[in-house]
Formats: structure tokens, C-alpha cells, sequence
């Protein structure tokens, strides 16, 4: 009898294209995806040496991390940045020549990769999905094994249409309870990097399982897999359910037909065998979780929004105390501090992290009626043209923009501030995305993670609030 | 790629946990479409402050450690989005070698792909190797006999055999794959043939 596998190891035996003498593998690459950030330099890399790209048609090629979220009927004329333009343009280019497909600014397909791969159908469960980017893990809510990698293996695969890796180890995390009123699935993964710290699954791939997760909506997983890489994680998954197949089927590019029997013939067994082994294990309870906030510059850096800011003295480990020592500063927060009385003055809604049709309704849904407080910017931004539609059609657009939200073009925006949405020196913003890092979203920026709703409670009232109590 | 055998310099150490590749390069420098010119670009909130002035007290600013071809970190250094931007500003900045206690995946493959060696050492080893960079004194990294010399010690380390072969010799791994396309080709024969579910259907 064979041994019994994880999920993980039933999609990673499916793709083993050989074996080096070394202990390497290559494994076969299903699905790419391709921004005009980190390609550039890989194209130009295929040009020098002459090789072509083995498998444009598993290829799909979108610009999301430059493009400014205004303005977008201009098209690439709304980028007014002329280096940002350039690699934009240059995408366009290297797509074309190299015959992959190509979604341009102005389709309603188009926006953030990670979003639009599912949205597509281009994301499926059992296959192996890429892209330049570590957000990639996302697809893996489909029980997918998807992995962000750099620009030389964007390389390597548009080349070969393989990657050599070393098998990472399996790792559980076991989600249990019932979540509270405004309680996501942001706080719970918030929760838990707050816990195993954002080296704990390096060279790991991460399982997320339990009664909780059954019960997430495929959004609600996409957003716990999308952080498994603050966890430092090389992959997150969950394996496929009912839910899964009723997401995908009639989309854009899913299997029809018999195609489509066939596939899902083939990801209904897509399971952790019983008694699978596992390198790692963590398990959550999840019934008295409250919203989470970040208050430093590491995405380990969760409390719940009513606990106070932790003090470095109380940390034994020096190198974490001179951490969260050097975080506050940049913070400008004090030790023993309470993030409900912590004043806010922009807030983002969008990212591949929390930028889906569902979180959007959550954020509606807590500021309907209500307005932003004085002298606050709140922007959203929809992750992709088909979600902005959808949302236009429910009439959030509306409550948004009553409220005094700034409506946008899907992009990934102030997430990381490559296009003109950006923190200023010392703004503090409550923000959905998925890293708050010093500078990220803006030198000087001061990014707090949390909820979408938190995000939205958050910008009527000025500053952090409670959003599981009275809202 | 370029070859590394063995390589003799100071270090300089940045003494800190969970360095990440949005503090190593900043986005703002991720618009080029070229992997060359980073180097001045390295760590450039820590090097400028925000009139674009030299911050003299940083490591990287200071002399001797301007020149130094090591670098000595905490913890999963790395860490965050991979950008390769970190690794080709590192090493067009003269870095060569890191030394630390980890290192965050996708850095890590993209760091080897480019020929700069990262090294995994103890807590207790990177300390002293920290202790020693303040001295000025040259570190000597020998991958070929997979030890690095700190004046009369002589430390082992552990590095996976291909990612020392690959370095040694400076391959090219898009090229020993493509050695292997009968093998590709049969895995697409099995697993892509006309009705296979994983195509995508782009007919409808």
C-alpha cells in the first residue's frame, strides 16, 4: 500500500517532470502569470540567447503594480510616470512578440494578477500556477500549488515551462470556531502570523484545514493563502471543495464540457489522506477572536484592536526587542498604549490581499449611511474591472462614495505605492493589504494591517475602532 | 552567470532580524527594465535621508565598510516580495556574500540564480563573525572547501551540492533544463494531449 499524502504531495508527484542526479527536481509549471514589474529583464533574457517562450498558451500576461487607478478610460496614456509608462509598454511589447495573451488596461478583465487568475478560470485546483510576484500563493485556496517566484526562474519557465526546486515539507494549520460579527478572515491570518512569527513556514508549503475553513467562502481562503508568505511559507492551500468547483465552473477559461467532467473527476481527489504526515502543525480556535491590527513594521506584529501596544522590555530575545524598539519609533508609538485611541489619516481598501467583491461588501456594508471623518482620505480599489463592476451593479459604488470614499480603477495601488497612490512622510493609514514594512506604501508611511471592515469602520471614525462591538 | 570560488574581504553587518527586499530596494526603483545600476539604489532609505543626503552613521556610507564584499545579517533576511531587484542591487553594489542565521526563500533562489552566495550559519557564529567585522580585518569564504576562515578560526558550513556546483561553475540553469526537453516533452505527451482539462479553453 502507499503511503498516505498531503495534498501538497499529491499535486507536487502530479508535476515531477524528472529528477536530477543532485536530488533537484523539474517540475512542470500548468499555469503563468506575467506583470510588467519583474519581466522586463526576463524577456530580455530570452532575446539574448535566442530561445522562445515554450508555452505561450499557458501564459497570460497583465499590467497591475504601475498603473494609476485614475483616469483609466486613457488607457496607457493615465500613466503619467515616463519610466513607469516605459515597462509598461515594454510588456505590451514583449507580450506581443512573444505571441501570449494579453489583457489591457482598459478591459473589464483586467486588474490585480492574483485576482484575475481565478476570476478568469485561469487558476485551477491541481495545477501548478507562477507569477513574479510572492502573492502568488493566493491561487492556492483552490488547492492549487502556487508559489510567487524572481525573475530569473519568470525565465526559466518561460523558456522550459519547468522550474527546479527541492521538495518543501509539509505544514498543518488547523482553523476551529465559530468567527464573530465583523470577524474575517484577514484577523484570523493575522492571528496566526501574530503567533508563529513570519519565518515559521519557510520551506514549508502550509495547509489550511478545519471546520472554519470549510465553512470560508473561496474569497475568505484566498486571503488567508495570499498572506501564507508573510508566515514565510513558500505556498498556502486549501484542498477543493463543492465550493471550489461552483467558483470556477463557466468561467472565462475553466475546463467545459467533458473537459470539465474530467477535471473535476480529478479534483475531487484532491484530500489529505488520513493519518498524512505532517513536518509541522499549528492549530487555532477562533470562537473569542477579535479584529487584529498590526502596530509595527512586521506582519508578526498583530494584536487584537483592544489590547495595548507590547512593551520591548517585556520581550527576552534582544535582537526581537531592538526589533520592536526600532518598529515603534518609525511608528511613533508608545509601549503600553492602547490602537483604539491611535488617530488615522488615509485608509486603503483593495490589494490582492482584501481587494475581492466580498470584502467590499463587509466594508459597505459597516459605513452605509455614515460618513468619513474630517480631513481623512479613504480610497477603494476594486482588485480588478469584473469586481468594481459587480460592485457598481450592487450599488456599494454608491455607499462608498456617499460616505466619502474615493471610488477607483483597480490596481495594486497603495499596497505597495509603486503608482501615485502613496503614504506621505508620517501619514498613518489603517490599510487591507498585506505588509507593513518601513516605506512600503509611502517613505516615512506608517501602515497599520487590518480588516476590511476594520478599515472602513476605522475611516468613519478617525481613528481605530472596535469593529465586532456596536457597528 | 559569473563563477564563485572563493572570495577575501571585510564584512560589513547590519545587526538586524527579518531585514526585507522593500528595505534592501525600495519600489520606486523596481520601474527600470533593466537588471543593471541598482547598486546605488542599495538600501536607500538607510543610506539617504529624505533630502538625498548621505547618512554618514549607516555601515554601507562608512569606510572602510563601503567596500566590504560580505554582508552579516539577522534572521531571515530577505523576506517580503521577490523583487530580484534585491539581489542584482546587492551585488552591482560590491556585496558578493551574505552571511546570517536565514534566509527567506524566494531571496534565496534569486539570489543563487544571480551568483551571490548566502550563507546559513549559527546565532552564535553570525555573533562573532559580527564582533569580527568591526575589527577590519578580512574574512575569507572558500566555497570550494566549503569553510570561512575568521582569523585563526576555521568554520564549516553546509550548502546543498548542486547550489555549489551551479556557482562554482557559473551554469546557466535555463540551459541544463533544456538538455532535458526529451524529458519535458514526454511529460506534455502524458499530461497536455487535445482533451486534457488542463488547457486553456479559449474556444468559448
Amino acid at each position: 500500500m502507499e503511503y498516505p499524502k498531503t495534498l501538497f504531495d499529491k499535486v507536487w508527484e502530479d508535476h515531477l517532470v524528472a529528477e536530477l542526479n543532485s536530488g533537484q527536481k523539474i517540475i512542470y509549471i500548468d499555469r503563468h502569470l506575467v506583470h510588467e514589474v519583474t519581466s522586463p529583464q526576463a524577456f530580455e533574457g530570452l532575446r539574448k540567447k535566442n530561445r522562445k517562450v515554450r508555452r505561450p498558451d499557458l501564459t497570460l500576461g497583465v499590467a497591475d503594480h504601475n498603473v494609476p487607478t485614475t483616469l483609466r478610460n486613457l488607457g496607457i496614456n493615465s500613466i503619467k510616470d515616463k519610466i513607469a509608462r516605459i515597462q509598461v509598454e515594454t510588456l505590451e511589447k514583449n507580450l506581443e512578440y512573444f505571441k501570449i495573451d494579453y489583457i489591457p488596461l482598459t478591459s473589464l478583465n483586467q486588474g490585480i494578477v492574483h485576482i484575475i487568475g481565478p476570476e478568469l478560470g485561469f487558476t485551477l485546483p491541481g495545477t501548478t500556477v507562477v507569477c513574479g510576484d510572492s502573492h502568488t500563493s493566493t491561487h492556492g485556496a483552490f488547492g492549487a500549488l502556487a508559489f510567487g517566484i524572481g525573475t530569473s526562474e519568470v525565465e526559466h519557465v518561460l523558456a522550459t515551462q519547468t522550474l527546479l526546486q527541492y521538495k518543501p515539507k509539509n505544514m498543518k494549520i488547523e482553523i476551529n470556531g465559530e468567527i464573530g460579527k465583523n470577524i474575517t478572515s484577514k484577523d484570523i491570518i493575522l492571528k496566526i502570523i501574530s503567533q508563529i512569527g513570519t519565518s515559521a513556514g519557510t520551506g514549508h508549503v502550509i495547509e489550511f484545514m478545519g471546520s472554519t475553513v470549510n465553512k470560508m467562502s473561496i474569497e475568505e481562503r484566498m486571503t488567508i493563502c495570499n498572506m501564507s508568505i508573510e508566515a514565510g511559507a513558500k505556498a498556502g492551500m486549501v484542498s477543493p471543495d463543492i465550493k471550489t468547483f461552483e467558483y470556477l465552473k463557466h468561467k472565462k477559461y475553466s475546463p467545459k464540457n467533458k473537459q470539465w467532467d474530467k477535471a473535476l473527476d480529478k479534483w475531487t481527489k484532491l484530500y489529505t489522506d488520513k493519518n498524512a504526515y505532517f513536518d509541522k502543525s499549528y492549530n487555532l480556535n477562533v470562537s473569542d477572536l477579535k479584529p487584529m491590527v498590526t502596530w509595527g513594521t512586521s506582519p508578526e506584529d498583530g494584536i487584537c484592536i483592544n489590547e495595548v501596544i507590547p512593551d520591548p522590555l517585556s520581550v527576552r530575545d534582544k535582537e526581537k526587542q531592538k526589533a520592536i524598539k526600532k518598529s515603534l519609533e518609525y511608528m511613533g508609538l508608545l509601549p503600553g498604549k492602547k490602537m483604539l485611541d491611535v488617530p488615522i489619516q488615509k485608509v486603503f481598501i483593495g490589494s490582492c490581499t482584501n481587494g475581492r467583491i466580498e470584502d467590499l461588501r463587509v466594508a459597505s456594508s459597516v459605513i452605509k449611511g455614515k460618513k468619513v471623518a474630517k480631513n481623512l482620505q479613504a480610497i477603494v480599489v476594486p482588485g480588478s474591472g469584473v469586481v468594481k463592476k459587480m460592485a457598481e451593479d450592487e450599488g456599494l459604488q454608491e455607499i462608498f462614495i456617499d460616505a466619502g470614499f474615493e471610488w477607483r480603477a483597480p490596481g495594486c495601488s497603495m499596497c505597495l505605492g509603486m503608482n501615485p497612490d502613496q503614504l506621505e512622510d508620517g501619514e498613518r493609514c489603517a490599510s487591507t493589504s498585506n505588509r507593513n514594512f518601513e516605506g512600503r506604501q509611502g517613505r516615512g508611511g506608517r501602515t497599520h494591517l487590518v480588516s476590511p471592515a476594520t478599515a472602513a469602520a476605522s475611516a468613519i471614525a478617525g481613528s481605530f475602532v472596535d469593529v465586532s462591538e456596536g457597528w | 552567470m559569473i563563477k564563485f570560488l572563493e572570495l577575501e574581504s571585510i564584512s560589513a553587518t547590519i545587526n538586524e532580524i527579518n531585514i526585507d527586499t522593500d528595505d534592501i530596494i525600495p519600489k520606486q526603483f523596481l520601474k527600470t527594465v533593466h537588471r543593471t545600476g541598482l547598486g546605488k539604489y542599495l538600501f536607500y532609505n538607510r543610506r539617504y535621508d529624505k533630502n538625498n543626503n548621505k547618512r554618514a552613521e549607516f555601515i554601507l556610507n562608512k569606510k572602510p565598510w563601503d567596500n566590504a564584499k560580505i554582508l552579516i545579517a539577522g534572521s531571515n533576511f530577505g523576506c517580503g516580495s521577490s523583487r530580484e531587484h534585491a539581489p542584482w542591487a546587492l551585488l552591482d553594489f560590491g556585496i558578493k556574500c551574505i552571511i546570517a542565521p536565514s534566509f527567506a526563500d524566494i531571496f534565496y533562489n534569486n539570489s543563487i540564480k544571480n551568483g551571490l552566495l548566502l550563507l546559513t550559519l549559527s546565532n552564535k557564529i553570525v555573533d562573532i563573525l559580527s564582533q569580527h567585522s568591526l575589527t577590519q580585518k578580512l574574512l575569507k569564504v572558500s566555497l570550494l572547501n566549503k569553510k570561512v576562515y575568521c582569523q585563526d578560526l576555521c568554520l564549516d558550513f553546509n550548502i546543498s551540492n548542486d547550489v555549489r556546483e551551479r556557482l562554482i561553475n557559473g551554469y546557466d540553469d535555463i540551459e541544463l533544463t533544456l538538455k532535458e526537453s526529451n524529458l519535458i516533452d514526454s511529460y506534455e505527451n502524458k499530461n497536455y494531449n487535445k482533451s486534457s482539462w488542463k488547457l486553456v479553453d479559449r474556444d468559448t
